[in-house]
Protein backbone atom coordinates (compact mmCIF):
# COMPACT_ATOMS: atom_id res chain seq x y z
CA UNK A 1 0.00 0.00 0.00
CA UNK A 2 1.38 3.21 -0.35
CA UNK A 3 1.86 6.12 1.59
CA UNK A 4 0.47 8.77 -0.80
CA UNK A 5 -3.20 8.18 -2.39
CA UNK A 6 -4.28 11.30 -4.41
CA UNK A 7 -6.96 11.66 -6.22
CA UNK A 8 -10.33 13.27 -7.45
CA UNK A 9 -13.69 12.98 -4.94
CA UNK A 10 -16.83 11.62 -5.23
CA UNK A 11 -18.84 12.84 -2.50
CA UNK A 12 -21.49 10.65 -0.75
CA UNK A 13 -24.11 11.75 2.46
CA UNK A 14 -25.05 9.81 5.67
CA UNK A 15 -25.72 6.67 6.28
CA UNK A 16 -24.19 4.79 3.28
CA UNK A 17 -25.73 1.21 3.89
CA UNK A 18 -23.91 -2.03 2.77
CA UNK A 19 -27.14 -3.29 0.57
CA UNK A 20 -26.68 -0.10 -1.42
CA UNK A 21 -23.37 -0.28 -2.03
CA UNK A 22 -23.68 -4.14 -2.94
CA UNK A 23 -27.10 -5.56 -3.22
CA UNK A 24 -27.39 -9.35 -1.05
CA UNK A 25 -27.89 -10.82 -4.21
CA UNK A 26 -24.40 -10.52 -5.63
CA UNK A 27 -22.83 -11.60 -2.67
CA UNK A 28 -22.36 -15.23 -4.07
CA UNK A 29 -19.26 -13.68 -5.71
CA UNK A 30 -16.12 -12.54 -4.17
CA UNK A 31 -14.03 -11.14 -6.67
CA UNK A 32 -13.33 -7.13 -6.33
CA UNK A 33 -13.85 -6.81 -10.23
CA UNK A 34 -17.02 -8.39 -10.59
CA UNK A 35 -18.34 -7.31 -7.53
CA UNK A 36 -17.60 -3.71 -8.76
CA UNK A 37 -20.16 -4.13 -12.17
CA UNK A 38 -23.29 -3.64 -9.53
CA UNK A 39 -21.27 -1.37 -6.87
CA UNK A 40 -24.10 1.57 -6.30
CA UNK A 41 -25.83 0.11 -8.72
CA UNK A 42 -29.30 1.11 -7.21
CA UNK A 43 -28.59 4.81 -7.17
CA UNK A 44 -29.15 4.61 -10.60
CA UNK A 45 -28.41 3.81 -14.44
CA UNK A 46 -25.11 5.60 -14.50
CA UNK A 47 -24.02 3.63 -11.27
CA UNK A 48 -21.57 2.34 -11.04
CA UNK A 49 -19.88 3.46 -14.39
CA UNK A 50 -19.54 7.07 -13.11
CA UNK A 51 -17.52 6.04 -9.89
CA UNK A 52 -14.78 4.89 -12.20
CA UNK A 53 -14.11 8.42 -12.73
CA UNK A 54 -13.24 8.95 -8.98
CA UNK A 55 -10.54 7.66 -6.72
CA UNK A 56 -11.47 8.44 -3.39
CA UNK A 57 -14.56 8.07 -1.54
CA UNK A 58 -15.84 11.40 0.90
CA UNK A 59 -19.08 10.11 3.22
CA UNK A 60 -20.79 11.58 6.11
CA UNK A 61 -21.64 9.64 9.15
CA UNK A 62 -21.84 5.85 9.48
CA UNK A 63 -20.67 5.12 5.88
CA UNK A 64 -21.41 1.25 5.51
CA UNK A 65 -24.00 0.62 8.07
CA UNK A 66 -26.30 -2.62 8.08
CA UNK A 67 -25.18 -5.63 7.24
CA UNK A 68 -21.58 -7.17 7.53
CA UNK A 69 -21.06 -8.25 4.41
CA UNK A 70 -17.01 -7.87 3.56
CA UNK A 71 -18.06 -7.98 -0.22
CA UNK A 72 -19.08 -3.75 0.43
CA UNK A 73 -15.40 -3.15 0.89
CA UNK A 74 -14.04 -5.45 -1.82
CA UNK A 75 -16.48 -3.97 -4.73
CA UNK A 76 -15.40 -0.47 -3.66
CA UNK A 77 -11.87 -1.30 -4.42
CA UNK A 78 -12.82 -3.29 -7.42
CA UNK A 79 -14.18 0.61 -8.87
CA UNK A 80 -10.65 1.60 -8.55
CA UNK A 81 -10.95 3.92 -5.19
CA UNK A 82 -8.32 3.88 -3.44
CA UNK A 83 -9.48 5.36 -0.33
CA UNK A 84 -12.82 6.41 1.60
CA UNK A 85 -12.57 9.34 3.90
CA UNK A 86 -15.97 10.01 6.31
CA UNK A 87 -16.89 11.54 8.86
CA UNK A 88 -17.63 8.33 10.52
CA UNK A 89 -18.19 4.21 9.69
CA UNK A 90 -20.23 1.62 10.85
CA UNK A 91 -18.16 -0.84 12.44
CA UNK A 92 -18.38 -3.82 10.53
CA UNK A 93 -17.52 -2.25 7.40
CA UNK A 94 -14.58 -0.60 9.14
CA UNK A 95 -13.14 -3.85 10.25
CA UNK A 96 -14.09 -5.24 7.02
CA UNK A 97 -11.99 -2.36 4.52
CA UNK A 98 -9.07 -2.90 7.09
CA UNK A 99 -9.05 -6.58 6.18
CA UNK A 100 -9.62 -5.95 2.61
CA UNK A 101 -6.84 -3.40 2.26
CA UNK A 102 -8.70 -0.37 1.35
CA UNK A 103 -7.19 2.36 3.77
CA UNK A 104 -10.00 4.56 5.21
CA UNK A 105 -9.72 7.50 7.37
CA UNK A 106 -12.23 8.83 9.85
CA UNK A 107 -11.81 12.37 9.94
CA UNK A 108 -15.52 14.37 10.82
CA UNK A 109 -14.29 18.17 9.72
CA UNK A 110 -13.34 16.96 6.13
CA UNK A 111 -17.12 16.30 4.28
CA UNK A 112 -18.26 19.94 4.65
CA UNK A 113 -15.52 21.66 2.91
CA UNK A 114 -15.48 19.29 -0.09
CA UNK A 115 -17.22 19.40 -3.26
CA UNK A 116 -17.22 16.53 -5.83
CA UNK A 117 -14.46 16.47 -8.00
CA UNK A 118 -12.22 18.03 -5.59
CA UNK A 119 -8.40 16.71 -5.69
CA UNK A 120 -7.38 15.29 -2.05
CA UNK A 121 -4.01 14.33 -1.37
CA UNK A 122 -3.71 11.79 1.56
CA UNK A 123 -0.37 11.31 3.39
CA UNK A 124 -1.02 7.98 5.84
CA UNK A 125 2.19 8.29 6.99
CA UNK A 126 1.95 11.77 8.56
CA UNK A 127 -1.51 10.86 9.14
CA UNK A 128 -2.84 14.58 6.99
CA UNK A 129 -5.31 15.40 4.36
CA UNK A 130 -4.16 18.18 1.62
CA UNK A 131 -7.72 19.72 0.45
CA UNK A 132 -6.73 23.03 -1.47
CA UNK A 133 -5.20 25.58 1.07
CA UNK A 134 -6.17 23.54 4.24
CA UNK A 135 -4.86 20.19 5.69
CA UNK A 136 -6.74 17.95 8.22
CA UNK A 137 -5.55 15.61 11.00
CA UNK A 138 -6.75 12.26 11.42
CA UNK A 139 -5.90 9.99 14.12
CA UNK A 140 -3.56 7.29 13.12
CA UNK A 141 -4.45 3.59 13.03
CA UNK A 142 -3.10 1.56 16.04
CA UNK A 143 -0.36 -0.36 14.98
CA UNK A 144 -1.49 -3.81 14.96
CA UNK A 145 -4.45 -2.68 12.72
CA UNK A 146 -2.30 -0.78 10.47
CA UNK A 147 0.21 -3.52 9.84
CA UNK A 148 -3.11 -5.68 8.42
CA UNK A 149 -3.62 -2.59 5.83
CA UNK A 150 -0.28 -2.23 4.64
CA UNK A 151 0.10 -5.68 3.89
CA UNK A 152 -2.61 -5.00 1.67
CA UNK A 153 -5.27 -6.53 3.91
CA UNK A 154 -5.48 -10.04 6.33
CA UNK A 155 -5.66 -13.37 3.76
CA UNK A 156 -2.13 -11.75 3.23
CA UNK A 157 -1.28 -10.91 6.67
CA UNK A 158 -2.72 -13.99 7.66
CA UNK A 159 -0.32 -15.84 5.07
CA UNK A 160 2.90 -14.64 7.00
CA UNK A 161 1.60 -15.47 10.32
CA UNK A 162 1.15 -19.47 9.21
CA UNK A 163 5.13 -19.31 8.37
CA UNK A 164 5.96 -18.36 11.82
CA UNK A 165 5.37 -20.31 14.87
CA UNK A 166 2.50 -20.66 16.61
CA UNK A 167 1.84 -18.48 19.55
CA UNK A 168 -0.22 -20.63 21.87
CA UNK B 1 -13.45 2.35 38.63
CA UNK B 2 -16.48 -0.88 37.98
CA UNK B 3 -17.01 -2.45 34.21
CA UNK B 4 -19.94 -2.94 32.36
CA UNK B 5 -20.60 -6.39 30.74
CA UNK B 6 -18.92 -5.97 27.43
CA UNK B 7 -15.61 -4.63 29.52
CA UNK B 8 -15.85 -7.96 31.75
CA UNK B 9 -16.46 -10.79 28.56
CA UNK B 10 -13.78 -8.96 26.70
CA UNK B 11 -10.95 -8.78 30.00
CA UNK B 12 -12.39 -12.40 30.23
CA UNK B 13 -11.83 -13.74 27.14
CA UNK B 14 -8.29 -11.54 26.36
CA UNK B 15 -6.63 -13.28 29.52
CA UNK B 16 -6.95 -10.06 30.95
CA UNK B 17 -8.22 -8.73 34.74
CA UNK B 18 -9.76 -5.91 33.34
CA UNK B 19 -10.09 -4.14 29.94
CA UNK B 20 -11.45 -0.47 29.50
CA UNK B 21 -13.06 1.65 26.60
CA UNK B 22 -11.00 2.45 23.87
CA UNK B 23 -8.36 -0.70 24.86
CA UNK B 24 -7.93 -2.96 21.60
CA UNK B 25 -7.35 -6.65 23.06
CA UNK B 26 -6.77 -9.99 21.45
CA UNK B 27 -9.79 -11.98 22.41
CA UNK B 28 -10.45 -15.38 22.10
CA UNK B 29 -13.97 -16.07 21.11
CA UNK B 30 -16.22 -19.02 22.28
CA UNK B 31 -18.23 -19.78 19.03
CA UNK B 32 -17.30 -18.80 15.12
CA UNK B 33 -20.43 -18.49 13.25
CA UNK B 34 -20.32 -18.97 9.56
CA UNK B 35 -23.71 -19.00 7.58
CA UNK B 36 -23.84 -19.45 3.40
CA UNK B 37 -20.59 -17.19 4.00
CA UNK B 38 -18.92 -20.28 5.30
CA UNK B 39 -17.51 -21.32 1.34
CA UNK B 40 -16.18 -17.67 1.37
CA UNK B 41 -13.81 -18.01 4.29
CA UNK B 42 -13.02 -21.84 3.10
CA UNK B 43 -11.72 -20.37 -0.46
CA UNK B 44 -9.45 -17.74 2.08
CA UNK B 45 -8.03 -20.77 3.84
CA UNK B 46 -7.19 -22.28 0.94
CA UNK B 47 -5.95 -19.26 -0.76
CA UNK B 48 -3.38 -18.88 2.02
CA UNK B 49 -2.35 -22.49 2.47
CA UNK B 50 -3.89 -22.92 5.86
CA UNK B 51 -4.37 -26.52 6.78
CA UNK B 52 -5.12 -26.65 10.65
CA UNK B 53 -8.13 -25.15 12.72
CA UNK B 54 -7.53 -23.62 16.08
CA UNK B 55 -10.11 -25.54 17.84
CA UNK B 56 -13.40 -27.29 15.46
CA UNK B 57 -15.44 -27.63 18.35
CA UNK B 58 -15.68 -23.64 18.10
CA UNK B 59 -17.21 -23.37 14.78
CA UNK B 60 -20.85 -23.36 13.56
CA UNK B 61 -22.18 -23.81 10.28
CA UNK B 62 -25.77 -22.83 9.05
CA UNK B 63 -27.09 -23.18 5.56
CA UNK B 64 -29.81 -20.40 6.01
CA UNK B 65 -29.37 -17.62 3.84
CA UNK B 66 -30.23 -19.65 0.17
CA UNK B 67 -31.96 -22.67 1.00
CA UNK B 68 -31.92 -25.12 -0.71
CA UNK B 69 -29.77 -24.12 -3.36
CA UNK B 70 -30.90 -21.57 -6.10
CA UNK B 71 -28.31 -22.58 -8.67
CA UNK B 72 -25.67 -24.30 -9.54
CA UNK B 73 -23.34 -22.14 -8.32
CA UNK B 74 -25.22 -22.10 -4.75
CA UNK B 75 -25.15 -26.05 -4.74
CA UNK B 76 -21.54 -26.14 -5.34
CA UNK B 77 -20.83 -23.51 -2.89
CA UNK B 78 -22.37 -25.27 -0.04
CA UNK B 79 -21.02 -28.48 -1.25
CA UNK B 80 -17.89 -26.76 -0.13
CA UNK B 81 -18.82 -26.10 3.17
CA UNK B 82 -20.44 -29.59 3.90
CA UNK B 83 -17.26 -31.06 2.75
CA UNK B 84 -15.21 -28.47 4.96
CA UNK B 85 -17.72 -29.51 7.51
CA UNK B 86 -16.96 -33.08 7.53
CA UNK B 87 -13.04 -32.85 6.77
CA UNK B 88 -12.15 -30.85 9.93
CA UNK B 89 -14.52 -32.72 12.18
CA UNK B 90 -16.90 -29.10 12.85
CA UNK B 91 -19.91 -30.97 14.41
CA UNK B 92 -22.18 -28.01 14.95
CA UNK B 93 -22.86 -28.25 11.54
CA UNK B 94 -26.26 -27.32 10.66
CA UNK B 95 -27.55 -27.80 6.53
CA UNK B 96 -30.50 -26.09 4.38
CA UNK B 97 -33.39 -27.38 6.59
CA UNK B 98 -32.90 -25.99 9.59
CA UNK B 99 -33.44 -22.41 9.70
CA UNK B 100 -31.66 -18.94 10.43
CA UNK B 101 -28.02 -19.38 11.92
CA UNK B 102 -29.17 -17.07 15.34
CA UNK B 103 -32.22 -18.88 16.47
CA UNK B 104 -31.00 -22.23 15.16
CA UNK B 105 -27.71 -21.70 17.42
CA UNK B 106 -29.84 -20.23 20.55
CA UNK B 107 -31.77 -23.49 20.18
CA UNK B 108 -29.25 -25.62 20.06
CA UNK B 109 -27.95 -24.55 23.20
CA UNK B 110 -24.59 -23.42 21.52
CA UNK B 111 -24.90 -19.85 22.98
CA UNK B 112 -24.24 -19.41 26.73
CA UNK B 113 -24.73 -16.62 28.94
CA UNK B 114 -21.30 -15.04 29.06
CA UNK B 115 -20.08 -16.38 25.63
CA UNK B 116 -18.27 -14.17 23.21
CA UNK B 117 -19.22 -14.65 20.02
CA UNK B 118 -18.75 -13.85 17.05
CA UNK B 119 -20.07 -14.61 13.05
CA UNK B 120 -20.60 -13.19 9.35
CA UNK B 121 -23.63 -11.79 10.04
CA UNK B 122 -23.98 -8.20 11.63
CA UNK B 123 -27.45 -9.52 13.76
CA UNK B 124 -24.76 -11.44 15.48
CA UNK B 125 -25.73 -9.20 18.15
CA UNK B 126 -29.01 -11.29 19.10
CA UNK B 127 -27.12 -13.38 21.34
CA UNK B 128 -26.86 -10.31 24.06
CA UNK B 129 -30.94 -11.37 24.83
CA UNK B 130 -29.46 -14.32 26.16
CA UNK B 131 -26.07 -12.19 28.16
CA UNK B 132 -23.55 -13.14 25.29
CA UNK B 133 -21.42 -10.70 23.44
CA UNK B 134 -22.31 -11.28 20.16
CA UNK B 135 -21.11 -9.13 16.91
CA UNK B 136 -20.41 -9.48 13.49
CA UNK B 137 -17.47 -9.67 11.31
CA UNK B 138 -16.63 -10.61 7.52
CA UNK B 139 -16.05 -13.74 6.02
CA UNK B 140 -11.93 -13.21 6.04
CA UNK B 141 -11.82 -12.13 9.60
CA UNK B 142 -13.69 -15.93 10.60
CA UNK B 143 -11.11 -17.61 8.54
CA UNK B 144 -8.74 -15.86 10.86
CA UNK B 145 -10.24 -16.79 13.94
CA UNK B 146 -10.96 -20.87 12.41
CA UNK B 147 -7.04 -20.66 12.51
CA UNK B 148 -5.56 -18.58 15.09
CA UNK B 149 -8.70 -18.00 17.77
CA UNK B 150 -8.41 -14.87 18.31
CA UNK B 151 -9.10 -11.62 16.61
CA UNK B 152 -8.48 -7.55 17.74
CA UNK B 153 -10.96 -6.19 19.34
CA UNK B 154 -11.71 -2.67 20.56
CA UNK B 155 -12.85 -2.36 24.02
CA UNK B 156 -16.65 -0.25 23.36
CA UNK B 157 -18.04 2.92 25.96
CA UNK B 158 -21.42 1.50 27.04
CA UNK B 159 -25.12 2.73 26.96
CA UNK B 160 -27.70 2.14 29.57
CA UNK B 161 -31.65 1.93 28.48
CA UNK B 162 -33.65 1.79 31.02
CA UNK B 163 -37.25 0.49 30.60
CA UNK B 164 -40.08 0.27 32.65
CA UNK B 165 -44.11 -0.02 32.53
CA UNK B 166 -45.88 -2.40 30.12
CA UNK B 167 -46.42 -2.60 26.45
CA UNK B 168 -50.11 -1.17 25.81
CA UNK B 169 -52.41 -4.18 23.64
CA UNK B 170 -51.01 -4.56 20.74
CA UNK B 171 -47.98 -2.90 20.59
CA UNK B 172 -44.54 -5.35 20.92
CA UNK B 173 -40.53 -5.01 21.44
CA UNK B 174 -40.35 -4.80 17.74
CA UNK B 175 -42.51 -1.26 18.18
CA UNK B 176 -39.98 -0.50 21.09
CA UNK B 177 -37.05 -0.97 19.01
CA UNK B 178 -38.33 1.04 16.09
CA UNK B 179 -39.02 4.20 18.28
CA UNK B 180 -35.61 3.73 19.83
CA UNK B 181 -33.92 3.38 15.90
CA UNK B 182 -36.09 6.33 14.99
CA UNK B 183 -35.18 8.50 17.81
CA UNK B 184 -31.39 7.31 18.69
CA UNK B 185 -30.61 7.36 14.49
CA UNK B 186 -29.15 4.77 12.34
CA UNK B 187 -25.79 5.44 14.50
CA UNK B 188 -27.07 6.46 17.43
CA UNK B 189 -25.24 3.84 19.14
CA UNK B 190 -22.40 3.04 16.82
CA UNK B 191 -19.73 0.97 18.12
CA UNK B 192 -21.29 1.00 21.79
CA UNK B 193 -22.15 -1.59 23.63
CA UNK B 194 -26.06 -1.53 24.98
CA UNK B 195 -27.64 -2.75 28.45
CA UNK B 196 -31.04 -3.22 28.87
CA UNK B 197 -32.43 -2.65 32.14
CA UNK B 198 -35.31 -1.66 33.79
CA UNK B 199 -38.43 -2.55 35.69
CA UNK B 200 -40.13 -4.25 31.96
CA UNK B 201 -37.06 -6.18 31.21
CA UNK B 202 -37.99 -8.89 33.57
CA UNK B 203 -41.79 -9.16 32.28
CA UNK B 204 -40.41 -9.65 28.28
CA UNK B 205 -40.02 -13.07 27.08
CA UNK B 206 -36.71 -14.34 25.94
CA UNK B 207 -38.48 -13.95 22.48
CA UNK B 208 -39.14 -10.78 22.98
CA UNK B 209 -35.55 -9.96 24.24
CA UNK B 210 -34.08 -11.99 21.08
CA UNK B 211 -36.23 -9.03 18.54
CA UNK B 212 -34.64 -6.05 20.75
CA UNK B 213 -30.98 -7.65 21.09
CA UNK B 214 -31.48 -7.84 16.74
CA UNK B 215 -33.06 -4.78 16.00
CA UNK B 216 -30.50 -2.71 18.17
CA UNK B 217 -27.97 -3.69 15.83
CA UNK B 218 -29.83 -0.74 13.50
CA UNK B 219 -28.49 1.84 15.39
CA UNK B 220 -25.42 0.74 14.87
CA UNK B 221 -24.13 -1.11 18.28
CA UNK B 222 -21.01 -3.64 18.48
CA UNK B 223 -22.76 -5.79 21.34
CA UNK B 224 -26.19 -5.81 23.36
CA UNK B 225 -27.03 -7.24 26.86
CA UNK B 226 -30.38 -8.25 28.38
CA UNK B 227 -28.55 -9.13 31.97
CA UNK B 228 -29.40 -12.79 32.38
CA UNK B 229 -32.40 -14.00 34.76
CA UNK B 230 -34.73 -16.41 35.71
CA UNK B 231 -36.03 -16.63 32.01
CA UNK B 232 -32.68 -16.93 30.58
CA UNK B 233 -32.46 -19.75 32.96
CA UNK B 234 -35.17 -21.79 32.00
CA UNK B 235 -34.88 -21.27 28.40
CA UNK B 236 -31.28 -22.28 28.49
CA UNK B 237 -32.58 -25.49 30.93
CA UNK B 238 -32.14 -28.75 28.42
CA UNK B 239 -30.81 -26.47 26.03
CA UNK B 240 -27.23 -26.09 27.26
CA UNK B 241 -25.08 -29.30 27.54
CA UNK B 242 -23.26 -28.22 30.10
CA UNK B 243 -24.58 -26.46 33.11
CA UNK B 244 -21.46 -25.21 33.90
CA UNK B 245 -21.05 -23.34 30.25
CA UNK B 246 -23.71 -20.78 32.14
CA UNK B 247 -21.92 -17.79 33.33
CA UNK B 248 -23.78 -14.77 34.24
CA UNK B 249 -21.75 -11.54 34.01
CA UNK B 250 -23.51 -8.25 35.29
CA UNK B 251 -22.22 -4.80 35.18
CA UNK B 252 -20.42 -3.58 38.15
CA UNK B 253 -22.91 -1.03 40.39
CA UNK B 254 -19.84 1.62 39.74
CA UNK B 255 -19.28 0.52 36.12
CA UNK B 256 -19.44 3.74 33.63
CA UNK B 257 -22.06 4.18 31.09
CA UNK B 258 -21.43 6.99 28.24
CA UNK B 259 -25.34 7.84 28.71
CA UNK B 260 -28.49 6.75 29.61
CA UNK B 261 -32.10 6.39 27.90
CA UNK B 262 -35.11 5.72 29.72
CA UNK B 263 -38.36 4.71 27.74
CA UNK B 264 -42.31 4.28 29.39
CA UNK B 265 -43.06 1.62 27.24
CA UNK B 266 -46.63 1.99 27.96
CA UNK B 267 -47.23 5.26 26.72
CA UNK B 268 -45.69 3.30 22.60
CA UNK B 269 -47.91 2.88 20.16
CA UNK B 270 -47.23 0.34 17.05
CA UNK B 271 -44.45 1.65 15.25
CA UNK B 272 -43.54 1.49 11.55
CA UNK B 273 -40.27 1.97 9.75
CA UNK B 274 -40.45 3.63 6.34
CA UNK B 275 -38.34 3.24 3.43
CA UNK B 276 -35.78 3.34 2.68
CA UNK B 277 -33.68 3.42 6.21
CA UNK B 278 -34.77 1.83 9.07
CA UNK B 279 -34.53 4.68 11.20
CA UNK B 280 -37.17 6.50 9.34
CA UNK B 281 -39.75 5.32 11.60
CA UNK B 282 -43.58 6.76 12.65
CA UNK B 283 -46.67 6.14 14.39
CA UNK B 284 -49.12 3.70 12.83
CA UNK B 285 -51.35 6.58 12.53
CA UNK B 286 -49.20 8.43 9.97
CA UNK B 287 -48.88 5.21 7.64
CA UNK B 288 -52.22 3.53 8.19
CA UNK B 289 -54.09 3.09 4.70
CA UNK B 290 -51.06 2.83 2.96
CA UNK B 291 -51.50 0.09 0.39
CA UNK B 292 -49.62 -3.26 -0.02
CA UNK B 293 -48.82 -5.73 -2.35
CA UNK B 294 -46.38 -8.53 -0.27
CA UNK B 295 -46.11 -8.85 3.27
CA UNK B 296 -43.58 -11.08 4.80
CA UNK B 297 -43.47 -12.70 8.33
CA UNK B 298 -40.17 -13.77 8.71
CA UNK B 299 -36.57 -13.12 9.80
CA UNK B 300 -34.02 -13.52 12.71
CA UNK B 301 -35.95 -10.77 14.61
CA UNK B 302 -39.76 -11.56 13.81
CA UNK B 303 -40.09 -14.95 12.72
CA UNK B 304 -39.77 -17.15 15.83
CA UNK B 305 -43.02 -18.97 17.91
CA UNK B 306 -44.37 -16.61 19.83
CA UNK B 307 -44.34 -14.40 16.18
CA UNK B 308 -46.14 -16.67 14.22
CA UNK B 309 -48.85 -17.28 17.48
CA UNK B 310 -49.21 -13.40 17.62
CA UNK B 311 -50.08 -13.23 13.49
CA UNK B 312 -51.85 -16.57 13.83
CA UNK B 313 -54.48 -14.97 16.90
CA UNK B 314 -55.16 -11.64 14.14
CA UNK B 315 -55.72 -13.56 11.21
CA UNK B 316 -58.02 -16.36 12.99
CA UNK B 317 -60.89 -16.40 11.11
CA UNK B 318 -59.74 -14.04 8.17
CA UNK B 319 -58.85 -14.36 5.11
CA UNK B 320 -56.20 -12.18 3.53
CA UNK B 321 -56.67 -9.13 1.23
CA UNK B 322 -57.19 -11.07 -2.61
CA UNK B 323 -54.21 -8.35 -3.51
CA UNK B 324 -51.79 -8.99 -0.92
CA UNK B 325 -49.18 -12.26 -1.02
CA UNK B 326 -48.52 -13.17 2.80
CA UNK B 327 -45.27 -14.93 2.67
CA UNK B 328 -44.62 -17.04 6.09
CA UNK B 329 -41.07 -18.26 6.81
CA UNK B 330 -40.45 -19.78 9.91
CA UNK B 331 -37.49 -18.95 11.76
CA UNK B 332 -36.20 -22.40 12.59
CA UNK B 333 -37.27 -25.77 11.27
CA UNK B 334 -38.15 -26.25 15.30
CA UNK B 335 -40.28 -23.00 15.41
CA UNK B 336 -42.65 -24.22 12.17
CA UNK B 337 -42.66 -27.84 13.94
CA UNK B 338 -44.15 -26.52 16.79
CA UNK B 339 -46.14 -24.57 14.75
CA UNK B 340 -47.12 -27.45 12.88
CA UNK B 341 -48.51 -29.55 16.51
CA UNK B 342 -50.01 -26.14 17.92
CA UNK B 343 -52.74 -25.74 14.79
CA UNK B 344 -50.75 -22.27 14.37
CA UNK B 345 -49.64 -23.31 11.10
CA UNK B 346 -53.11 -24.19 9.61
CA UNK B 347 -54.39 -21.10 10.64
CA UNK B 348 -51.52 -19.23 8.49
CA UNK B 349 -52.15 -21.32 5.70
CA UNK B 350 -56.13 -21.21 6.00
CA UNK B 351 -55.92 -17.91 6.59
CA UNK B 352 -54.26 -17.31 2.89
CA UNK B 353 -51.05 -17.19 3.88
CA UNK B 354 -48.04 -19.34 2.20
CA UNK B 355 -45.85 -21.09 4.68
CA UNK B 356 -41.99 -21.59 2.65
CA UNK B 357 -39.18 -23.65 4.33
CA UNK B 358 -37.19 -22.00 7.36
CA UNK B 359 -34.55 -19.96 6.84
CA UNK B 360 -33.86 -15.90 5.76
CA UNK B 361 -35.89 -15.98 2.99
CA UNK B 362 -37.19 -12.95 1.25
CA UNK B 363 -35.40 -10.63 3.95
CA UNK B 364 -31.92 -11.90 2.10
CA UNK B 365 -33.75 -11.66 -1.07
CA UNK B 366 -34.27 -15.61 -1.38
CA UNK B 367 -37.31 -15.73 -3.02
CA UNK B 368 -40.27 -13.18 -2.76
CA UNK B 369 -38.82 -10.52 -4.99
CA UNK B 370 -40.50 -6.91 -5.13
CA UNK B 371 -41.26 -5.57 -9.20
CA UNK B 372 -41.02 -2.45 -10.02
CA UNK B 373 -43.42 0.34 -7.96
CA UNK B 374 -44.73 -2.51 -5.28
CA UNK B 375 -44.83 -2.86 -1.84
CA UNK B 376 -43.92 -4.96 1.01
CA UNK B 377 -44.32 -4.70 4.83
CA UNK B 378 -42.13 -7.02 6.42
CA UNK B 379 -41.21 -8.17 9.86
CA UNK B 380 -37.23 -7.91 9.37
CA UNK B 381 -35.12 -5.77 10.42
CA UNK B 382 -33.86 -4.28 6.65
CA UNK B 383 -35.71 -1.93 4.30
CA UNK B 384 -33.62 -0.69 2.62
CA UNK B 385 -32.99 0.36 -1.27
CA UNK B 386 -33.26 -3.03 -2.96
CA UNK B 387 -32.69 -5.28 -0.42
CA UNK B 388 -36.08 -7.37 -1.66
CA UNK B 389 -35.46 -7.05 -5.35
CA UNK B 390 -36.07 -3.59 -7.79
CA UNK B 391 -34.60 -0.72 -6.36
CA UNK B 392 -38.40 1.06 -7.42
CA UNK B 393 -40.20 -1.27 -5.03
CA UNK B 394 -41.02 0.08 -1.25
CA UNK B 395 -40.14 -2.11 2.14
CA UNK B 396 -41.70 -0.97 5.39
CA UNK B 397 -41.35 -2.94 8.58
CA UNK B 398 -43.92 -3.41 11.70
CA UNK B 399 -43.97 -6.13 13.96
CA UNK B 400 -45.88 -9.52 12.94
CA UNK B 401 -49.27 -8.20 14.59
CA UNK B 402 -49.07 -4.72 12.32
CA UNK B 403 -48.17 -7.15 9.51
CA UNK B 404 -51.28 -9.53 10.05
CA UNK B 405 -53.87 -6.80 10.62
CA UNK B 406 -52.68 -4.87 6.86
CA UNK B 407 -52.53 -8.58 5.02
CA UNK B 408 -55.99 -8.73 5.96
CA UNK B 409 -56.70 -4.92 4.94
CA UNK B 410 -54.64 -4.46 2.42
CA UNK B 411 -53.31 -1.48 3.52
CA UNK B 412 -51.20 -1.12 6.47
CA UNK B 413 -53.35 -0.87 9.47
CA UNK B 414 -53.32 -0.60 13.49
CA UNK B 415 -52.99 -4.32 14.51
CA UNK B 416 -55.26 -2.70 18.12
CA UNK B 417 -58.11 -2.34 16.01
CA UNK B 418 -58.36 -6.17 15.60
CA UNK B 419 -59.98 -8.26 18.51
CA UNK B 420 -57.62 -11.19 19.11
CA UNK B 421 -58.77 -14.40 19.97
Amino acid sequence: MESIIQGRVYKFGDNINSDVIIPGRYLIYIDAERLSQHAFEVLGDDFPAKLRNYQILVAGRNFGCGSAREQAATAIRGLGINAIVASSFSRTFYRNAINDGLPIIECPDLHAAVEEGDDLRIDLAQALIFHRDRHYAFPKLPDSVRGILEMGGLAAYLKTQLTSPPRL
Amino acid sequence: MGMTIAQKILATKAGLSTAVPGEIVEAYPDLVMSHTATWRSVSVMNKIGATTLFDPDRLAIVLDHISPAKSEKNAADQQVSRNFAKKYGVHKFYDVDSGIAHLVLMEAGHVAPGDLIVGTDSHCTIYGSLGALGTGIGYTEVTSVWITGKLWMKVPESVKIVLDGRYASGVYSKDLMLYLIGKLGADGCNYKSVEFYGSSVSDLSVSERMTIANLAMEMGVKCVFVPPDEKTREYLKGRLQDQARYRAVYADPDARYQNEVRVDISRLEPMVACPHEVQNTKPIGEVAGRRIDQAFLGSCANAKYEDLVTAAQILKGHRVHPDVRLIITPGSKQIMLEAMNSGVLQILLESGGMVTNPGCGACAGDGGMLADGEVCLSTANRNFLGRMGSSKAQIYLSSPATLAASAIEGVISDPREFQTT
